[in-house]
């Protein structure tokens, strides 16, 4: 009531002083004037006022207000700083709208206006407030904002509406969202332990994460020191002993000198600064200045202060474990309520079991998704170094070639879908044709001098690497994958990956198919197994070597290039995107055993696991990761020479 | 066979006489010691490429005397930079804190010292304490110990496993390019305690040479080069000169051949895996401290491969011919990329070198591979007036790594 | 022909204005030291470019002290000993009387002893570590308390932000600057728990796992920001990540400190609305002075769809606060210059004004933007100027440094022991 009273007052002093304004504030732009610097400077720190009183004002289009704030679409008006709605005309003219009349009330230049612009912060405390009125709003759509809204932030008071909108709601999903959020806040907010207790138990399964923030807060402690025993009427999670592991001693003296309950330890620094404000005639304590760069000589000078009174004494470890035997530590919840923190541990300790299966989980699907990248990038390699005995170092290059094909077909078909669908045979095409030009102009001419045809390929790389930049430039370009692969299947809150890298993974297994396909039941295969083994017998069977050749380098080539497509779509497009892979690649092949598919398809798993494996190890590190995934290799080739999968027999060659 | 070692291989002399000739030349006109025609910073140039020349020669005697085609001897280069860059940023920045100390009116103990020097080097990198590595960073002499020591333990170590389960050709190529990335990539981390990817800085400045004028430095370091080349030079000629020599080209021509002869074919490759890392320790060692700064990416996997490339260029299986490749590629990769080449103008576009040296620098790789195996050097066969075996066709050797006909000489 | 007339008139009617100028050799040499090929070369092009158009802009206005202005462009192809080299062959060789270069912290420790040895004098335009204050270096980009500490701010003040995931790129700028936020933090309240820090190589690509982590550090019901520092290309990738995991930012927002204009032309930014990132310029800036500037920019490159940048109105800001020095000094010498440059005030294009402090760091506002769709960013916070500060008052080693090259004539004074710890700098 005084509220309102100052209100109008107020009100009244602004039409003092604003007497030309056109017309009088209707109530709600009187609520806005009364907070327009807060509301104009709209920092979460200082907004909760101006938002509570636009809420709690009773007024209908209080709704209306809270919703075209939090879209941005609130604009001050400079001239004499009334709030309107404003929909944008054209590039300089707005027309304004007023909140309480919802008339508009004419066009604006640009210049006159100031847009307000909540932040992220302000934005969410405003669609908390939006809530009480959104819960029940007609349309689904500002329903489901309002959870969401309760989901960031909730606080008591909403309980009783999200309670009362339960019952009224027809659709389904919206339902059960909302009798989630019910529990949980019951959890959090609810007066009654015995409720909160039941719906803890009720939840004591979920995977979600909300329901573990909802959880975590019960159980979080804080470490207190005592002066004697622990007094009663406390909610103790665990009491502590110094010298444990959780609480080592000289932590524990540190809080007892930081409380003010015992004196602090006499530090190096202390030392140093006592020593040199008591020099006097060149000697400290009666050790001259020039020795004291001997520790030894630092302590017996101190020490010697210290007996004239002048400085703190040492405290000696008896001192030490009496003061720590004086007091007790514990971790006191701040939870006042036993029976809740309890069960709150229990449902906890049951949960964390299920999420650590679930990480793990997470994490295979992680290391095979990683795994099928490697394959993918490898699976190239498989046929022309695999299967031919090529080296290859330009087939990274190949690779980038596919992804810039994508990048390029994504200007001139501006519709994802189809230009991925248009992509992934034209970079087959463009990478087949290098991979056969490459093979005719160079590879041909050196297929007995393996090492001559890693330094000549590495040079076509280079240079292609120097080309590609010349063209595109170094700045990554995007490569963007449509809607349908956007997004992430998810089983629960802990286990979920992204489409792409689904389409990946399957992606790489139809190529095995095609590769296992190609070997083994096509004409192709047959020669290429027979040229590779005996390029002298399989010519004297009627088997054109070049062209066999030829046309299997293409095929590797090619399939690098729809490699390319994919690894562009989940990661970036640069003009070194192939350096990236090669030597992984080329690790894959060799760790698996080289000219065994399958063999490449271990490797790259074993590769792919082994590299989550140290990440998960050390979760901080991922460089580490790299590091000691590509030493273990060097090592385990060291006892595999031949890989996992060795070929025996003639076929192995030497 | 009683002949001298000089006598049988007359182009040492001629080498070192060129070498000789060259140090003076540049000592006169050089800044701080004659006519100042040559800068300063090309003179840093020179002494670095000299050190590079060095380090092909080792490459040359791995690769071009016995097939083993390492792409990892840039990673034990830089090893030795940064086992030397230990000593100076030490030493450097030791003189620093005591002379900043000194004012202090309570003397400063070894403890507080050391504390501070490490607030120094590490602060830049977001710590303040000495890792393990750092242990004999005080001393010059250890450091210069293992300048050799530390490419050459882990050249032994790896060359030992490798060998030893007779890891050979492109295989071993690959798993050396791999220790190479997994030793880039784990200097790239903060926590391998050498500062990451800032490495070490500030080499150039030698520690207790501050009243010596870098024109004078770089003379010195110049000169340091020039004889770490020359006495390299003529080791690795005396190494393939003798027996020795016959035997690793024996393992390049025909591996298997001489193991049934009784040779201890991994005995012979881990002695020259691991003298060459040494030697490329030391050429690492001699280069940083001109260049200012060694860090990771020095010792990508990259490096190594131009390594075998001027190698390639210059005339692989001659000594002489490594020293020109390294110094011709990489003085002319200089200038090119140093944006001083005048840009062609095509009229419908202008090829500017900074963007287009790349591409014709691979595409001569390429080229010399396909037509000119012997490279530069087998110019000299031309003037010389060598042939090359005439087999009918038929290579010297079965083993991949082994010359072919058309690249030997008689 | 034009150009010998141009500098014939200039030399004259500057020989008439003023005897300092007569003394001067022309034509004055800028040198401009950014890497023109390799790695750095996408983003260092860019200034290569800024620098020549503000040389171009200045002869027009009738060049500096009556001489022409030439700048001298060589390129150390993002090989940091290079950057040395060049440096030394820019001073000694084409005699420069001032060099703007260098993007990387590394290239910028190489190029520090060369610099320092030759008493030249260098002007760095990107947002670093700090922990660094040369004396012949002027550092026109952002240090942490100009970049790092006020949005770290908003993320506590303005977000509510609990619990903070400090991603980096593992190079010297991200381990520098998370250490100082850790400490930050740390006073601010923040548990050590609550801080989960990373470090991913260059151009990291598989985030899977990490976007993972972040996701679950929600689990203690605390909200979670991520602070990144995620260098170049390896933004992509997180990005694309950040976006198929659906996490919006609204529910974890991500504030990046490397990702501007020029970075986000490489991604489709639909998904990535509302994150923020913290510089002392966006494009979208409105004022005069900023259109002004891009219309010319747009102009000189000849591509109206190139963005403008953060270390660009550094370079903008560092070569005006340059040229009015020297005029100022009536000379180009690097000491004259260096002393005159204390104090120089030239207006922001955001607005406002910078100045140079005796550190040898400019003050400036910070701004925080939101992401827009169109790859722009919606300021959304700009603070009053901050002053630069050379060395972080919120590490302990640190905090007792100052640099004051006008009174104390030191770049790392220690307040504590009232002594100078070195003249040259920390490399």
């Amino acid at each position: 009531m005084l509220k309102r009273f100052f209100l109008v007052l107020l009100a009244m002093l602004l039409l003092a002083t604003q007497a030309f304004a056109q017309s009088e504030p209707g109530p709600m732009q009187t609520v806005l004037q009364a907070h327009a610097e807060v509301i104009a400077e709209s920092s979460r720190r200082t907004i909760g006022p101006a938002i509570d009183a636009v809420a709690g004002s009773g007024l209908p289009q209080a709704q209306a207000v809270l919703e075209a704030w939090q879209a941005k679409d609130m604009w001050q008006r400079q001239s004499d700083g009334w709030f309107f709605r404003a929909e944008q005309i054209d590039a300089s003219t707005y027309r304004l709208i007023d909140f309480d009349s919802g008339d508009a009330i004419g066009e604006a230049d640009k210049g006159d206006l100031t847009q307000l612009k909540p932040n992220a912060g302000v934005r969410g405390l405003l669609g908390t407030a939006l809530v009480q009125f959104q819960l029940l709003d007609p349309d689904p759509a500002r329903r489901a904002d309002a959870l969401t809204s309760l989901e960031r932030s909730a606080n008591a008071d909403l309980l009783a509406p999200l309670r009362a909108s339960i019952d009224p709601e027809a659709d389904a999903a919206l339902k059960a969202r909302k009798e989630r959020l019910e529990r949980l806040l019951t959890i959090s907010y609810d007066p009654d332990e015995a409720a909160r207790i039941a719906a803890i138990e009720e939840m004591a399964g979920d995977l979600g994460v909300d329901v573990r923030a909802a959880l975590n807060p019960l159980v979080a402690t804080t470490l207190r020191v005592y002066a004697g025993e622990v007094p009663g009427g406390i909610n103790v999670a665990r009491v502590l002993r110094p010298g444990s592991e959780a609480l080592p001693r000289d932590t524990a003296y540190a809080m007892l000198a930081e409380a003010g309950l015992a004196p602090p330890r006499v530090t190096e620094g202390d030392v140093r600064a006592a020593l040199a404000a008591h020099i006097d005639a060149g000697n400290v304590g009666g050790v001259p200045v020039a020795e004291l760069s001997d520790p030894a000589r630092r302590v017996g000078a101190y020490t010697a202060l210290a007996a004239g009174g002048l400085v703190p004494a040492y405290r000696t470890e008896a001192e030490i474990s009496a003061a720590l035997d004086a007091h007790r530590f514990a971790q006191i919840y701040a939870e006042p309520s036993p029976a809740v923190t309890g069960a709150a541990e229990a449902a906890l300790t049951r949960i964390s079991t299920k999420v650590g299966l679930n990480q793990a989980l997470d994490l295979g699907l992680d290391a095979l998704s990683l795994g099928s990248i490697y394959f993918l990038a490898a699976i190239g390699l498989a046929i022309t170094f695999g299967v031919m005995g090529v080296i290859n170092m330009a087939h990274g290059e190949f690779i980038m070639m596919g992804a810039y094909t994508g990048y390029v077909v994504q200007q001139l078909i501006p519709n994802h879908t189809a230009s991925i669908a248009v992509a992934i045979p034209l970079a087959f095409a463009v990478t087949f044709a290098a991979g056969v030009a490459m093979e005719r102009l160079v590879i041909r001419w050196l297929y007995n001098r393996p090492l001559e045809t890693l330094l000549a390929t590495f040079g076509i790389s280079i240079a292609l690497q120097q080309l590609f930049k010349n063209i595109f430039g170094t700045q990554a370009r995007p490569l963007t994958s449509p809607d349908w692969l956007g997004g992430a299947w998810v089983l629960n809150d802990v286990v979920s990956i992204s489409y792409i890298r689904i389409a990946i993974f399957v992606l790489a297994m139809l190529f095995l198919a095609l590769f296992l396909f190609i070997m083994k039941r096509t004409r192709l295969g047959l020669e290429t197994r027979a040229v590779t083994q005996n390029p002298g017998m399989a010519g004297a069977m009627g088997i054109n070597p070049g062209r066999v050749n030829m046309l299997t380098f293409g095929l590797g080539s090619g399939i690098a290039g729809i490699a390319g497509v994919a690894i562009g779509l989940f990661a970036k497009v640069t003009s070194e995107l192939g350096q990236d892979y090669i030597v992984q690649s080329f690790m894959t092949v060799v760790v698996g055993g080289v000219g065994n598919i399958w063999g490449t398809l271990l490797g790259a798993g074993l590769i792919g696991g082994l590299q989550k494996g140290i990440e998960w190890l050390n979760p901080s590190n991922t460089l580490a990761a790299q590091t000691y995934m590509i030493i273990f290799i060097i090592v385990f080739i060291q006892f595999r020479p031949r890989g996992i999968i060795a070929l025996k027999g003639r076929a192995a060659g030497d | 066979m009683n002949r001298t070692f000089l006598a049988r291989n007359p182009s040492v002399l001629i080498f070192l006489a060129v070498l000789a000739l060259f140090t003076i030349a540049v000592t006169v006109m050089s800044e701080g010691f004659g006519m100042g025609i040559i800068s300063t910073s090309f003179v840093k140039t020179l002494g670095k490429t000299l050190t590079l020349a060095l380090i092909a020669v080792a490459m040359d005697l791995v690769w071009g005397y016995a097939g083993i085609l390492s792409l990892g001897h840039f990673a034990f280069f830089g090893l030795g930079g940064y086992m030397i860059g230990m000593w100076l940023m030490y030493e450097r920045t030791r003189q620093i804190v005591v002379d900043s100390l000194a004012s202090s009116p309570i003397p400063p103990t070894d403890q507080e010292v050391v504390d501070a020097i490490g607030t120094q080097i590490f602060g830049v990198v977001g710590s303040s304490e000495f890792p393990p590595v750092w242990a004999f960073a005080d001393s010059l002499t250890i450091q210069l110990i293992l300048v050799v020591a530390v490419p050459g333990l882990l050249a032994l170590i790896f060359g030992w496993l490798a060998f030893r389960s007779r890891v050979t050709g492109v295989y071993l190529s690959i798993l050396t390019q791999a220790m190479t990335l997994a030793l880039s990539l784990y200097l790239f981390q903060n926590d391998s305690g050498l500062r990451g990817n800032n490495g070490l800085s500030g080499l150039q400045n030698i520690p207790h040479l501050d009243h010596v004028p870098q024109s004078v430095l770089s003379v010195w370091f110049f000169w340091a080069s020039a004889l770490a080349l020359a006495l390299g030079y003529v080791f690795a000629a005396w190494i393939v000169s003798g027996k020795f020599g016959s035997v690793i080209r024996g393992i390049r021509d025909n591996e298997a051949r001489v193991r049934f002869l009784g040779y201890s074919v991994e005995g012979y490759k881990l002695f020259l895996f691991t003298v060459t890392a040494m030697i490329a320790g030391i050429a690492g060692a001699l280069y940083y401290p001109q260049a200012g700064i060694v860090n990771p990416a020095e010792i990508a996997p990259i490096a190594s491969i131009y390594l075998a490339v001027w190698v390639a260029i210059g005339g692989r299986g001659r000594l002489y011919g490594a020293v020109i490749g390294a110094v011709f590629v990489s003085l002319v990769s200089t200038y090119f990329t140093g944006g001083q080449a005048p840009d062609i103008n095509l009229g419908f576009y202008t090829i500017s070198w900074v963007d287009w040296w790349t591409i014709l620098l691979g595409l001569s790789f390429v080229g010399v591979t396909l037509f000119a195996p012997k490279g530069i050097g087998g110019l000299f066969d031309l003037w010389t007036g060598r042939r090359t075996p005439d087999r009918h066709g038929a290579d010297l050797g079965p083993d991949m790594g082994s010359l072919r006909e058309k690249e030997a000489e008689e | 022909m034009n150009f010998i007339k141009t500098a014939l008139v200039s030399t004259v009617a500057a020989a008439a204005m003023s005897t300092a100028a007569a003394a001067q050799d022309c034509p004055i040499k800028v040198g401009v030291l950014h890497s023109l090929s390799g790695t750095m070369a996408i983003s260092e092009t860019t200034l290569k470019d800024t620098m020549l158009m503000l040389v171009e802009q200045q002869n027009a206005k009738g060049g500096l002290l009556g001489c022409d202005l030439e700048a001298v462009v060589v390129d150390p192809a993002s090989d940091w000993p290079l950057f040395a080299e060049k440096a030394r062959e820019l001073l000694t060789v084409h005699e420069v009387d001032v060099i703007f270069g260098n993007w990387t912290s590394v290239s910028r420790k190489s190029v520090l002893p060369v610099i320092e040895e030759l008493n030249g004098l260098l002007f760095y335009p990107v947002q670093y570590e700090g922990e660094e204050s040369s004396k012949n270096v002027f550092y026109t980009g952002a240090a942490p308390n100009q970049q790092a500490i006020p949005a770290t701010d908003y993320f506590l003040d303005e977000l509510g932000v609990e619990k903070f995931a400090l991603l980096g790129t593992d190079y010297v700028y991200p381990r520098t600057t998370n250490n100082i936020l850790e400490s930050y933090l740390k006073s601010k309240g923040i548990a050590e728990e609550d801080i989960f820090v990373n470090y991913t190589p260059f151009g990291h690509s598989d985030w899977s796992k990490i976007v993972a982590d972040v996701v679950a550090l929600g689990a203690d019901g605390k909200k979670v920001g991520v602070i990144s520092t995620i260098n170049g290309d390896a933004n992509i990738g997180f990005y694309k990540e950040l976006a198929a995991a659906g996490i919006s930012a609204d529910d974890i927002p991500v504030v990046a400190f490397s990702v501007g204009e020029e970075e986000l032309s490489g991604l489709d930014t639909s998904n990535l609305v509302g994150h923020l990132a913290a510089w002392n310029y966006f494009m979208s800036a409105d004022t005069p002075a900023n259109a002004e500037f891009i219309a010319a920019w747009h102009e000189f490159i000849g591509d109206e769809a190139r963005v403008t940048n953060d270390p660009m109105e550094a370079h903008y800001i560092g070569f005006n606060m340059w040229v009015n020095a020297a005029t100022a000094a009536g000379s180009t010498d690097v000491d004259a210059v260096r002393e005159a440059m204390w104090g120089q005030e030239f207006p922001n294009l955001t607005g406002g004004t910078a100045v140079m402090g005796v550190n040898h760091h400019l003050s400036k506002p910070v701004l925080i933007g939101e992401i827009l769709a169109d790859g722009q960013f919606d300021i959304i916070s700009q603070t009053e100027p901050v002053p630069g500060d050379a060395w972080t008052d919120f590490l302990p080693e640190s905090a007792v440094l100052v640099s004051d090259w006008k009174d104390l004539g030191c770049g790392m004074y220690n307040t504590e022991t009232e002594t100078c710890v070195q003249i040259g700098s920390n490399y």
